[in-house]
């Protein structure tokens, strides 16, 4: 396999710069969701032990069987993180519209989270859809990040649609199965100028260096951190990780070699 | 008078306005966004909206997600 990240895929524009969409920049390369964890105590710790700056959540209908449940916002103050409403639930372009209009009313930014989901068993994108979507809510003055396949082409149309970044899957989302197919990511660098952030697939930390390290520019997580053992430590390794994998790939990796190469001088050797 | 409230049709009384609706499920307009017959509301537009038979009501709220 030739997947290797040397050369041909670009070099960092600005070493040690961060995160930048649409005209805001974020230190943290790492994006988290807000879902699946133990309790709303242990999501906050994680959240503040990742070191993101920018959370996803859902709209739901508020259930009114039930007496009033802990609000999700008492645990996220949204001065400190960028509330990323996402559209989970859509399976339209019209109901993913519907939902991202509701979740600015609420978050109170133009970010949203665009999901469109085509199969329920694999949760792939619907990528006709999320064009058409993605159109639809740029001119009604949204941020748009798309949840898209490993496709170039899908997010070569995104980026033409207006996405302020296109956010490719690694594998399906929860599975942990890590980046399945690096050629194609390597290939949506290539093709598009805007952000590349690989959401979903990342199981463990290494998963998530190995991503950073194929120069993507950031990384959106839930199940990894959130159903990890111990979610807080785990938000902790992948902020090391996704810093990790950045680094490395600012810093330039040496080709892959058949042959060894000795680190020591081959001359003056005592023999 | 009867009205479809996130998605299930409820009988609610003549007269009930919104932030009534709201309050009678013990919800802070702070926490919530609504949708009434396709329009959205922000917690300051929700005063003074009357509610009237066959309207649509959705009660939306943030959650984890990914």
């Amino acid at each position: 396999m030739s997947i290797v990240a040397h050369g041909g895929n670009g070099t960092p524009a600005s070493p040690g710069g961060g995160l930048e969409l649409a005209g805001r920049t974020f230190r943290s390369r790492l994006i988290l969701g807000t879902g699946k964890y133990p309790s709303n105590q242990v999501m906050a710790e994680a959240l503040e032990a990742s070191g993101t700056e920018i959370v996803t959540v859902a709209v739901r209908r508020v259930d009114l069987s039930r007496s009033t449940e802990d609000a999700l916002l008492n645990w996220i103050d949204p001065e400190r993180y960028l509330l990323l409403p996402n559209t989970a639930g859509a399976t339209t372009a019209a109901e993913a519209v519907r939902i991202a209009r509701l979740g600015r009313a609420a978050g109170l930014s133009d970010f949203v989270k665009l999901e469109v989901i085509g199969d329920e068993r694999t949760l792939y994108p619907d990528t006709a859809a999320l064009v058409e979507a993605t159109r639809e809510l740029v001119r009604d003055g949204f941020h748009v990040l798309p949840y898209t396949n490993d496709d170039p082409v899908a997010a070569r149309r995104l980026e033409d649609a207006g996405a302020v970044c296109v956010m490719p899957l690694g594998s399906p989302i929860g599975s942990g199965q890590g980046v399945l197919n690096p050629q194609n990511l390597l290939f949506i660098l290539e093709s598009v100028s805007v952000p590349v952030i690989v959401d979903a697939g990342v199981g463990t930390a290494s998963d998530a260096a190995i991503t950073m390290e194929l120069g993507v520019d950031g990384i959106l997580m839930n199940t990894a951190v959130a159903q990890a053992r111990d979610p807080v430590r785990m938000a902790r390794a992948m902020r090391l990780a996704v810093e990790a994998g950045r680094l490395a790939w600012e810093a330039g990796r040496i080709p892959r070699r058949p042959r060894a190469e000795p680190s020591s001088p081959r001359e003056g050797v005592l023999v | 008078m009867r009205l479809i409230v996130n998605g299930r049709e409820r009988e609610l009384d003549d007269g009930l306005d919104l932030v009534g609706l709201l309050r009678a499920h013990r919800l802070e307009p702070r926490v919530v966004v609504v949708e009434h017959n396709g329009r959205i509301l922000r917690p300051p537009q929700m005063e003074g909206v009357d509610l009237s038979e066959g309207d649509r009501v959705e009660i939306v709220q943030l959650v984890g997600g990914g």
